[in-house]
């Protein structure tokens, strides 16, 4: 058993939460991810890692709930424990394997949006911590749907907060504030864009016309997360890879998104189709070509 | 009673069995098994132990069993085998004990896997555990993978005394025999827990949700964890595809996928929260034993299935039984035919296959007629789910982050048959890990043959 050692709601329907998993804290690296399943009767749930904590041996966790599933685990408590919790797997992000010297000559820039801001979260805090500078644009729809606002701040050189409603920050995407940044004549040589597969997606649309290589992190449908079944498997550049085992993260540019989210989707039932309408409005018609509308 | 035919065994109807996944076969009762355990000649010079894996004593067992002494019949299996309610169950008796069976020249062989069952079943049903070792030798010895390589491997070894902890990836123990060999087939708590639970009560710890190459790497086991051997048996899980267009279209599934979701996540049951999709006409692509599990449960889902297979009835490497079964249950065989192409409907969704005809040509270098393609007989079918079951390869993730371990070009491990000595000093390994994917008697024949070679090495050391 897992153990929630801390636990805090950071939004509507977006928590929080330190597991004690000695073996996971012990190894994992920014960009890896793990599993999670709550009981016997759950499913198994990947989820990337926020932050870790080597001496306590926690993990932390965000999480929103999108279904039955995530609603279940977010009733969880304080004390309350994991049945199981799996990892670190997938690849560590690319830029802790660079030359520490390399990346200072860069100039770096992520774009987090909606929960996609706690995977990016760790690596900013990563290259903060070896003295590597980076710009971060992190987006949600409101005001109220933003997370990890003031951990970011800490880590990031230039923080641009975005909302699509306009109610804090830039009003728009997190595209758009790419495109506007750019139109002022900053300058970047290399993008990681973490976040629904419809964000990323329009992100390297726009970072391929600037000619800026960018980085995202597929989260695509699981079950075991260690390459034995090919659930989350998607097509890059001509070649079918596996999320779990040769990402999550991939050349956003070679990316088929279109494809990514039509997999994505096959298994949302009417009920869970109705839920996330409800939940990411507008950010959901990304033509999965499961919404009639 | 005529001695040339077999005790029959009882199983569920066709029909009924279609509609649930309860075990098909429900093994022998107590005057059945001595009934047809009195078939067996008791040879001096056994022949079917010699096409056992694991040499279990068959007649010394089946002579127990004849006299009614279920629980010795018991202590002579588990001398050999430490999953006997598993391979009375799935293993291929037909080329291995029973093909040897002398009763099986002029009649039907004795049937030897169905009394192992019985006696496995017998023996939980009465609580019967095998015998644990008098005391601990002091060494540890760390085993990767909970199948049934790893279970011999590390069943054998405490028996002789080691202190062995088990590390497996997924959430339970049991490897294939959780995930992958369906409830119908192997019931997972009433047999696959009990026999894993009796590896337990052998003194073996089993730590699951560790991934082997990503949680903690082999090295560091030995280094830092104070392992002095280690035994590799983390299988062959990752799944072939075809390549062919519309591969990637909702609805087109790997059969470990799909029966990972029905087996070890237990999606058929309603009060699991794994979803899983069978649709109304299924395609399952292959042949072997895996495409028939998939192809049954799909039809227990409630689909009307084809299995499409490029090679005639002959050549299908499933188990005689395993398709005589899905055969009884409707399970429709396109034979000689092999699709091309997957069709895909404007919502991203398999809505069929372009499948083309073969014809079988001359045998190759290794004796198999190959198939080839009869030009222009291409059709369509429709179906709304494609199960992909060409097989499996080893995953490369252990091979790759363990300095000194060699493997070939099938990324198989490269062992010792005798010994499952590796390249590097300490390291063992057997089971579809080296040979790619095979039978779950070979594997533990691997793993036996392994605990042995650890053994050697450590008293040695």
């Amino acid at each position: 058993m897992y153990p929630i050692v801390r636990r805090e709601k950071l939004a509507d329907k977006i928590y929080l939460m330190d597991v004690k998993a000695p073996r996971v804290a012990q190894y994992c690296e920014p960009g890896q991810f793990v599993i999670v399943k709550i009981d016997e009767e759950g499913e198994r749930i990947p989820l990337t890692i926020c932050d870790y904590d080597r001496e306590e041996g926690t993990i932390t966790i965000v999480l929103q709930t999108v279904g039955a599933s995530t609603e279940r685990m977010v009733s969880l408590q304080e004390g309350d424990a994991f049945e199981d919790f799996v990892g670190p797997l997938g690849c560590p992000s690319d830029l802790i394997h660079e030359d520490i010297e390399e990346l200072k000559k860069k100039k770096i820039l992520f774009v987090a949006g909606g929960v996609g801001t706690a995977p990016v979260y760790p690596q900013v805090k990563w290259l903060h911590e070896h003295g590597v500078d980076c710009d971060v644009i992190m987006g949600s729809r409101n005001k109220d749907l933003l997370i990890l606002e003031d951990e970011m701040k800490k880590v990031a050189t230039n923080l641009y907060v975005t909302t699509d409603d306009g109610s804090y920050g830039f009003k728009g995407t997190g595209t758009a504030q790419l495109q506007e940044l750019w139109d002022n004549g900053n300058r970047y040589d290399h993008c990681v864009a973490i976040g629904p597969m419809i964000m990323m997606k329009f992100v390297c649309k726009l970072t391929k016309e600037l000619g800026i290589p960018t980085v995202v992190s597929m989260n695509p449908i699981m079950v075991d997360g260690t390459g034995m079944c090919g659930a989350c498997r998607l097509v890059v550049g001509d070649e079918v890879k596996f999320a779990c085992v040769d990402g999550p993260e991939f050349d956003g540019h070679l990316v088929d998104f279109d494809q990514a989210m039509r997999r994505q989707a096959q298994y949302k039932t009417e009920e869970g189709r109705a839920m996330l309408k409800l939940q990411e409005g507008a950010t959901h018609h990304g033509g999965c070509g499961n919404c009639n509308s | 009673m005529d001695v040339l035919t077999r005790v029959p065994v009882r199983e569920q109807e066709p029909a009924v069995r279609a509609t649930n996944f309860e075990e098909v076969c429900l093994g022998y009762n107590e005057e059945e098994a001595m009934a047809e355990a009195a078939r067996c000649l008791n040879c001096k010079n056994a022949q079917c132990m010699k096409g056992c894996p694991v040499s279990i004593n068959i007649p010394g067992f089946i002579a127990e069993v004849k006299e009614g002494n279920f629980e010795a019949a018991y202590h002579v299996i588990s001398e050999s085998s430490a999953l006997p309610a598993v391979c009375g169950r799935v293993c291929p008796q037909e080329t291995q004990c029973e093909g040897k069976c002398i009763r099986g020249i002029k009649g039907e062989p004795v049937a030897i896997g169905k009394l192992e069952r019985f006696v496995a079943d017998w023996a939980r049903e009465h609580g019967i555990k095998p015998k644990k070792a008098e005391k601990l030798n002091g060494h540890k010895v760390a085993v990767i993978g909970s199948g049934p390589a790893g279970l011999t491997c590390a069943g054998d070894l405490a028996k002789l005394g080691y202190d062995v902890t088990i590390f497996e990836a997924l959430h339970q123990a049991g490897g294939v025999l959780v995930y992958g060999i369906p409830e119908f087939r192997l019931p997972k708590q009433k047999v696959v827990a009990a026999e894993v639970e009796n590896v337990k009560a052998l003194g073996v710890k089993i730590e699951t949700n560790v991934v082997i190459g990503k949680s903690v790497t082999i090295d560091e086991l030995m280094d830092n964890e104070g392992f002095e051997a280690v035994f590799i048996g983390s299988g062959a899980g990752l799944p072939r595809f075809m390549g062919i267009p519309g591969e990637q279209a909702m609805g087109v599934f790997s059969a470990n996928e799909f029966l990972t979701r029905n087996n070890l996540m237990k999606a058929f049951l309603d009060n699991y929260d794994t979803p899983i999709k069978a649709g109304k006409k299924v395609i399952v692509v292959g042949g072997g034993n895996v495409a028939m599990d998939a192809a049954r449960t799909a039809r227990r889902l409630g689909a009307e299935v084809h299995i499409v297979y490029r090679r005639g009835e002959e050549e299908l490497p499933a188990r005689k039984e395993e398709v005589h079964h899905a055969k009884e249950e409707g399970i429709i065989f396109d034979l000689l035919q092999n699709p091309t192409e997957l069709l895909v409907d404007e919502n991203g969704c398999v809505k069929g296959a372009k499948v083309i005809k073969m014809e079988l040509g001359e045998p190759d270098a290794s004796g198999r007629r190959s198939p080839v393609e009869i030009p222009g007989s291409e059709y369509e079918i429709e179906a709304d789910t494609v199960i992909m079951s060409l097989g499996t390869s080893p995953n490369p993730l252990i091979s790759s982050t363990t300095k000194g371990l060699d493997i070939n070009r099938r990324k198989c491990i490269i062992a010792e048959e005798e010994t499952g000595a590796t390249s590097k000093e300490g390291v063992y390994a057997g089971g579809d890990a080296v040979t790619g994917a095979a039978t779950v008697i070979l594997a533990m024949g691997a793993g036996k043959a392994a605990a042995k070679g650890i053994h050697e090495y450590l008293s040695n050391k």
